[in-house]
């Protein structure tokens, strides 16, 4: 066996299209909704009409009695709390007791047809006390407010306070220092695949078959044995093809649990599918934040100190609020290099759905107000966006204030890239009115070097089989949700041992047969994932260069595995091919297993301080990007003309998927910019379908030209990192520089909607004609 | 999902080239019809009527949202869907050029992106990046921002059909 994967063996540089994409242009994958199920029961759950209140009365029996109605559960099935974080989960499958927010589910049933199941949710009679509900995290955080929680004073869930370097210091060294405040409205995932479960139950056996839209089946395994007080080993989760997740399904999410639940009590099959506005209410993603932030910046462009705080509005129950609020303080590092930073978190409780983790998680929001405030301060110091990001650049390798490890950085070349793509310097300041160009950057983790769950176990295990046929077969945990995960298991196997790719199956997240895995989160399967995959593949590499060698009667040192044929090295007349080898090795040992793993070591785990876990990993990605739009004065509307987008991914295993999840990514960031945004009324969502929450159509968005920057991660499978993330957050503060270059105007909330720009060109109409009738008067 | 209490009818139909006769009701959707009776689970539901285009097929060829479509009013027309477009096992050009590259990532949108795209062939066969723009824009997509959609069916257009 001679030397380290290439990287670039068995793949056309140009990437592969998905193992899985014929099933999807084909129609033949089946989702959650498309599984068999024509013995299956319908599930249908009641919600709370109230915001919040105390559970006076909950009264099934005339719903149970309903002829058809096959299983009613209520809170009264279910006394466990579930959550994604051990030491913060608050919430029951169905409310007991109290509820908290409009929508929240309060009981279900499962009948043999839809129209009993809705039937018999009108028999349901709930009546509440009702109690003070708030809806912001002003109201929320009002002295002497109810609490949402008893055992959470000012209503707040967490509060993160940390200082690095000498905040007042830096502040003091500083030639300009500016505030500024920030609105982000809260946005969701708006996966095209409404929630659905299939539970299958069967009280002969005591087993239970789960398949579900699961981003992680690991967690929904562990939730569903908690809450139904299950064995473990008598549950199988399996993830059938998942019609996209972004954070969505990262949590386990109430109709899970409530499915099983009702199969259980029914005995048998219930297939749940949640309509589009359920699929809103269950909601988990970005929440509304509040941003005040201040920057300290010498005459030449470098940042000496930050002081940022963040009021992030969570919902009613806890879910991963604790994480998002530790991100958005610990991301403001790993960037750039900044002397001193002050950070001020405040994760408040509200009675609206609880919100979650949403791709970029955390950081984006910190992100747009840093990068909008730079540009101010830069625009102030006469100095050009890109100087002022180029005089912070970090060195690799360091380590941050708050000890994140940055080993690769490629934030350089991505300035470079966009800068010349987009034409910057020829184009700034000369555009014709109505049109600008505005630029920012940003950067994301390559997964947490911390599992949530901590169980001593690797981060990531890949298992490989080779049997009589010749075909390898890859077993993996990790959840393809549509980024092609799958994809990228099976190059770094075929890369790595020297084979075609299609000699490589995979078979993923099935707990009945695949290895644990942590799931798709925090953008960790490439690094951690393909990480184990190259690990197994080099430990199936050694048997069968052994055996090769065995057979060539040369030392195993000499073969070398190219294009499926083995031979001794420098080529030479004897060679074998591959199945010949695989029956040589098979011939010794039967058919082959090997595991291969991966795990962050300690020194990448973060800071000592408390939450100091958060924010850790083993590669960032970098991005940087220039946004090009034309807003039109008369309506205040923006449109996007053009995006160039660079991100630095170590190395692009599959390039064809990395520029798919760039683009993804940077329009995804688009939409928070310029019209997502759920809106309640008195808790009741107005935006519960995909007319009212406007994710950008086809017709609205613009070419993006993309980049690919390598700085070959020294830890990273081939030298890679991660691709999904980490260019969303530049896309809000690009646009919003952008607008700024265009028409003069700083907008400070986003979505940037046309009412918004109308109602601040109105205003700088109005305080203009202010100004010219007093100097007129005077 | 059908309701089971509403009046039936017989309805004949073609799906994919094939004539069926189905005694559905009155109410029943074209895309329950579909997934439910006719168990072609390709085309998909992804909103609560008419938001998101992932529902689409052809009713004599013509691109249209099943989710508000009523089955009974394709009484002796021609409907297809996303798994006729499959001939001998080999895929159509838009469904190789989807897949090639990469219009399709978690696929859910896929289906009726794809339908809504062969629509725009049959009728412009050589559709510049408006057209296609125009053609599509009922079809909501969560993953790829477009960009490779757009290219798929640029490129879909420029292979021999």
């Amino acid at each position: 066996m001679k030397g380290a994967p290439s990287g670039n063996g068995g793949t056309a540089r140009a990437g592969v299209p998905l193992i899985d994409g014929i099933d999807k242009v084909t129609g033949r994958a089946r989702y959650t909704a498309d599984l068999e199920h024509a013995d299956a029961l319908v599930g249908r759950i009641f919600r709370s009409p109230v915001s919040h209140g105390e559970i006076i009365r909950l009264d099934v029996s005339k719903a149970r009695a309903l002829p058809g109605v096959v299983a009613v559960v209520t809170g009264d099935d279910c006394p466990h709390t579930y959550g994604v974080l051990p030491v913060a989960m608050n919430e029951y499958p169905l409310a007991r007791e109290r509820v908290r927010y409009r929508g929240e589910p309060v009981a279900a049933v499962a009948a043999i047809d839809a129209e009993t199941a809705e039937h018999a949710l009108k028999l349901i009679e709930f009546e509440v006390r009702e109690l003070p509900a708030y809806y912001t995290s002003e109201e929320a955080r009002t002295p002497g407010a109810t609490l949402l929680h008893d055992n959470k004073p000012g209503n707040l869930e967490r509060e993160v306070h940390n200082e690095f370097g000498d905040v007042r210091q830096e502040f003091a060294a500083a030639d300009l220092v500016r505030e500024a405040t920030f609105r982000c409205a809260e946005v969701n995932h708006a996966q095209i695949e409404p929630h659905a479960a299939l539970a299958d139950y069967d009280p002969l056996t005591g087993r239970l078959t789960f398949q579900s839209v699961s981003q992680v089946i690991y967690y929904l395994h562990l939730m569903l044995a908690r809450c139904l007080e299950m064995d473990a080993s008598r549950i199988r989760v399996v993830k059938p093809f998942v019609g996209g997740g972004f954070g969505a399904r990262v949590e386990v999410l109430n109709f899970e649990i409530v499915t099983a639940l009702l199969a259980r009590s029914a005995g048998g099959k219930v297939l749940m599918q949640l309509t589009r506005e359920e699929t809103f209410l269950t909601h988990r993603a970005r929440p509304q934040t509040d941003i005040r932030l201040k920057l300290g910046m010498r005459r030449d462009g470098r940042i000496t100190a930050c002081e940022c705080e963040v009021v992030q509005r969570g919902g009613a129950y806890a879910g991963y609020g604790i994480v998002t609020i530790l991100y958005a303080g610990s991301l403001l590092q790993g960037i750039y290099d900044i002397p001193a930073i002050k950070y001020d978190g405040y994760r408040v409780y509200a009675n609206l759905p609880p919100c979650g983790a949403m791709r970029g998680h955390g950081s984006v929001d910190s992100r747009h107000a840093f990068e909008c405030l730079l540009d101010r301060m830069a625009r102030e110091l006469k100095l050009d966006p890109f100087a002022v990001r180029r005089a912070n650049l970090l060195r690799a390798p360091t380590r941050t204030l708050n000890d994140l490890m940055v080993n690769s950085y490629g934030l350089g070349e991505c300035l470079e890239k966009v800068e010349r793509a987009s034409r910057w310097t020829e184009r700034i300041g000369k555009l014709p009115p109505g049109k600008g160009l505005g630029m920012a950057c940003s950067h994301y983790v390559s997964g947490a070097a911390k599992p949530i769950h901590w169980t001593g176990e690797p981060h990531a295990v890949v298992n490989l089989r080779i049997d009589f046929d010749g075909g390898v077969t890859a077993l993996t945990g990790a959840a393809d949700i549509g980024q092609g995960s799958s994809t990228m298991v099976a190059i770094a196997v075929a890369e790595t041992l020297g084979i075609s790719l299609e000699r490589v199956r995979v078979v993923a997240a099935d707990s009945a047969i695949t290895p644990k895995d942590n799931g798709a989160y925090s953008s960790r399967i490439t690094f951690m994932v393909g990480n184990a995959a190259i690990d197994a593949a080099r430990s199936l590499k050694a048997l069968l260069t052994a055996a090769a060698a065995r057979k060539l009667e040369a030392s195993p040192e000499d073969i070398e595995c190219v294009g499926e044929v083995f031979q001794v090295g420098g080529g030479g007349q004897s060679n074998l091919s591959f199945g010949e080898v695989v029956k040589a090795a098979l011939a010794e040992r039967g058919p082959i297993t090997v595991s291969g793993t991966f795990t962050c070591p300690p020194e990448a785990q973060g800071g000592k301080q408390r939450g100091g876990a958060v924010g850790s990993t083993m590669g960032f990605s970098y991005a940087a990007q220039v946004v090009e739009v034309t807003v039109d004065e008369a309506t205040g509307a923006i449109s996007v003309d053009k995006v160039w987008a660079a991100l630095d991914c170590g190395h692009a295993i599959n390039p064809l998927a990395v520029e798919g999840q760039i683009e993804g990514s940077v329009w995804m960031g688009m939409g928070q910019a310029l019209t997502e945004e759920t809106r309640y009324a008195e808790g009741l969502p107005v935006h519960a379908s995909l007319l009212e929450y406007r994710v950008p159509t086809i017709a609205e968005s613009p070419p993006i030209d993309v980049q690919i920057v390598e700085s070959h991660d020294p830890y990273g499978p081939f030298g890679a990192k991660e691709a999904s993330e980490g260019a969303l957050a530049g896309f809000p503060p690009a646009l919003i520089n952008a607008v700024a270059n265009a028409i003069g105007i700083d907008m400070s909330e986003l979505p940037a909607t046309a009412d918004r720009v109308m109602e601040a060109l109105v205003e700088r109409r109005r305080r203009k004609r202010l100004g010219d009738a007093r100097r007129e008067a005077s | 999902m059908e309701n089971s209490h509403s009046a039936k009818r017989l309805l004949k139909v073609q799906v994919n080239s094939r004539w069926r006769e189905d005694a559905v009701a009155e109410n029943l959707l074209l895309v329950d019809y579909l997934r439910d009776v006719a168990r072609l689970t390709g085309t998909k539901t992804g909103c609560d009527g008419g938001e998101c285009g992932a529902c689409t097929v052809l009713v004599d060829g013509q691109a249209v949202p099943a989710c508000i479509t009523l089955a009974v009013r394709c009484e002796g027309r021609a409907v297809e869907t996303i798994e006729g477009l499959v001939a001998q096992g080999r895929p159509n050009r838009l469904q190789r050029a989807f897949h090639e590259k990469l219009g399709t990532q978690c696929g859910f949108c896929t289906p009726g992106m794809i339908m809504a795209a062969e629509a725009l062939l049959r009728r412009n066969p050589k559709p510049n990046d408006h057209d296609i723009r125009v053609a599509l824009s009922g079809n909501l997509c969560r993953c790829t921002g477009y960009v490779k959609i757009i290219e798929s069916v640029r490129s879909a257009a420029e292979m021999a059909s």
